[in-house]
């Protein structure tokens, strides 16, 4: 995979409860993304006082023909960028950078595997969904976030799954609770091999902490804050214990942003644990 | 009138270009044209080769090394500003071992100019970091990053002390092999930066570099603390753009002999160019690239037409030009 930067027209973009959803024509992007690769957006026009690409999990992509291939985000209006992004409209041009980072690993054999999605974490799962099936997996979804507006893609995971399980904290839809509720009756259940998870990071602390119980082996996709999204700036390092036992400042965004639960020290990130490779030695140390 | 040359730019689509003379010249090294990476803004080249090649540039510069492992500072390491950034990664890196065996290797293979940032907590490192590269062939200069805390003196940053820059710009170009130029890389946040040139340069620097971030703080007003695990962090990018292009004019004026490297917010060959008629020899393009990964061989070539358009037939005619007298034409 070689990422590349591309001035895409975008196709459409349409409300999704609270979500924007976003048909961008990426040709050179589209034909390489696999699930759990990300996309980079520059925001705010050509003269933008905003540098910072934004970040954006691919929900899928599909091959138009005399188009080319188009990407599909979903997103949330955050902040600054992502309000402008909300304006877009079609035939509007978006200069995109992509495929970024590493895309989820997929099991060899026919596994039983639960997917959970926590607000528009869920994009990502569905392209994975099908990849899994197509592999002769068993796969089991569990959705949730803060209220029904901010769940993504619940009758699409319908079509894709064994079985759906939704979670929002106010109880507008499905189980009153987190998704983490829910989650260890599931693994029992179905005797999950693989969880596979996107969301916020407390919710993949979390489900990475119950996948581990239940011995399955977990795949979390992370959030951090990026300024470059390609590796060049290390802004978006969290602590990762290696194959060979010693943690590294880990750069998510070509490292990750997918890592395996059982390997990030979910209560570590925010800080330089201080045996880290090349922590400081002491106070205003090397 | 001037000739056009075709070349082909990160997007494939061929365009032409003025026949202008673009080697820059730094202090005995003649790089084939002026535009390189800044220093923790492209790694050490392998990313950026993806989007552009990077053997076309006039160099690259490599994040900040210093002599062992490090992890950097805690997340969160950057905000965005108004037109610009904050950072505070902490100088994480390899340390010079891996760098030179694994980083500094590919970039020898690749082809690619190297220019070697380095950076330490104290004089003695500086010096054992020349050391270790004084004999590879892959240095084409060595940039000092001297924006570091000095450990042995209360962790005041030597940039902001004639003195401490001196004694380590010394040892570096002492331990340097002598046909690779040394620049220093000054600091803004002083109050005299031509003073901090003049002992950069009396200790021996071939040239200077500048500038390299200014300190800010960004305050989260939701959770009502510092945004940046680190507290303070370095701002960069466009917003500081006229901060540069006067350093670069009040040491140009005052060192006119001396290669100034200029960098701090260019985005467009325009922007390059006002480095170079403030006095610059080269510039480098740092923040931009998180905007716009191909975007140091586009300044290079938006350079090259607007000299053109100028009238220029060489970089070299355009150095200083800002500073000529009222009565000086064009
Ligand atoms: C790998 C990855 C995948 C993502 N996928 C999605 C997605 O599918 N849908 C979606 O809505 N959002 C996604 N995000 C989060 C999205 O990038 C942020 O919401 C967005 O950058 C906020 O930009 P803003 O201008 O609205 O906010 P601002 O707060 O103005 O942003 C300021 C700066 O901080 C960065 N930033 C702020 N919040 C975040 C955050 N949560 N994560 C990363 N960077 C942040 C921005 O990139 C920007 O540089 C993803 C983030 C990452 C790292
Ligand atoms: C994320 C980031 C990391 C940086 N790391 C270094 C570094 O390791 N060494 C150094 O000398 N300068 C470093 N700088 C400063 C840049 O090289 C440059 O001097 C400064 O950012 C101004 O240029 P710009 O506005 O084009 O970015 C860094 C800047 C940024 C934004
Ligand atoms: S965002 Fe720059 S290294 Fe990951």
């Amino acid at each position: 995979m070689t990422p590349v930067q591309t001035r895409g027209e975008v196709l459409s973009m349409r409300r999704v409860g609270q979500y924007h959803q976003l048909t961008l024509v990426a040709p050179g992007v589209a034909e390489q993304v696999r699930p759990g690769h990300f996309v980079a957006i520059a925001v705010g026009g050509e003269t933008s006082a905003h540098l910072l690409r934004r970040a954006f999990s691919v929900y899928r992509t599909q091959d138009r023909g005399v188009y080319g291939g188009t990407v599909d985000i979903v997103f949330a209006e955050h902040g600054a960028g992502t309000r402008w992004l909300s304006h877009v409209r079609q035939h509007d041009v978006v200069d995109v950078v992509g495929p970024l980072g590493k895309p989820f690993a997929l099991p060899k054999e026919p596994v039983t595997c639960t997917m959970v999605g926590g607000g528009y974490g869920s994009a990502p799962l569905f392209t994975l969904a099908e990849q899994l099936r197509e592999r002769g997996c068993r796969v089991d979804f569990v959705l949730g976030a803060a209220t029904e507006s901010r769940l993504f893609g619940v009758l699409e995971a319908k079509r894709m799954s064994q079985s759906v399980a939704v979670t929002t904290e106010d109880g507008s839809l499905g189980d009153r609770g987190r998704v983490t509720d829910v989650l260890p009756g599931l693994l029992e259940r179905t005797g999950a091999d693989v969880v596979y998870a996107c969301g916020p990071m407390g919710m993949l602390s979390a489900v990475a902490d119950v996948a581990a119980r239940f011995g399955a082996h977990s795949q979390c996709a992370v959030e951090e804050a990026m300024a470059c999204g390609i590796g060049v700036c290390m802004t978006c390092v969290l602590p990762v214990v290696g194959d060979d036992g010693v943690t590294r400042m880990v750069r998510s965004c070509v490292d990750g942003p997918v890592f395996r639960g059982d390997r990030v020290r979910w209560s570590d990130v925010g800080t330089v644990p201080a045996d880290t490779w090349g922590a400081p030695v002491s106070e205003g140390g090397h | 009138m001037t000739r056009l040359t075709r070349v082909i730019t990160p997007e494939s689509a061929e365009i032409t270009l003025p026949d202008v003379d673009m080697s820059a010249r730094l202090a005995g090294v003649t790089l084939p044209n002026p535009v390189m990476t800044a220093s923790g803004c492209a790694g050490y080249g392998r990313e950026l080769d993806q989007f552009f090649d990077i053997t076309a540039l006039g160099a690259v510069v490599t994040k900040s090394i210093m002599l062992q492992p490090r992890s950097g500072r805690p997340t969160p390491r950057m905000a965005e500003t108004p037109g610009g950034m904050l950072n505070s990664i902490g100088l994480q890196g390899p340390g010079i071992e891996e760098f030179v065996d694994r980083d500094l290797r590919w970039l020898e293979e690749r082809g690619a100019r190297v220019v070697v940032s380095i950076a330490g907590g104290s004089a003695d490192e500086y010096v054992r970091l020349a050391q270790r590269l004084r004999h590879s062939s892959a240095v084409t200069a060595i940039e000092v990053n001297i924006s570091c805390p000095n450990v042995e003196n209360r962790g005041l940053v030597f940039a902001c002390d004639p003195v401490a820059s001196s004694v380590v710009v010394e040892g570096v170009r002492r331990n340097s092999a002598p046909g690779t130029p040394v620049f220093a890389k000054l600091s803004p946040d002083v109050t005299d930066i031509v003073a901090i040139a003049r002992a950069c340069v009396d200790a021996g620097a071939d040239g200077l570099s500048m500038i390299n971030t200014l300190l800010g703080v960004v305050i989260d007003t939701e959770t009502m603390r510092p945004h940046l695990g680190g507290v303070t962090g370095g701002l960069s990018g466009p917003a500081i753009r006229p901060v540069a292009v006067r350093a670069v004019w009040q040491v140009h004026q005052a060192l006119p002999d001396i290669p100034i490297i200029g960098m701090g917010g260019i985005r467009t060959g325009a922007d390059a160019f006002e480095f170079i008629l403030a006095g610059a020899s080269a510039v480098e393009v740092g923040t931009t690239v998180f905007n716009d990964p191909s975007a140091p061989l586009r300044v290079a070539y938006e350079l090259q037409r607007l000299l053109g358009t100028r009238g220029f037939a060489s970089l070299d005619d355009a150095v200083g030009h800002a500073h000529r007298s009222a009565d000086q034409p064009t």
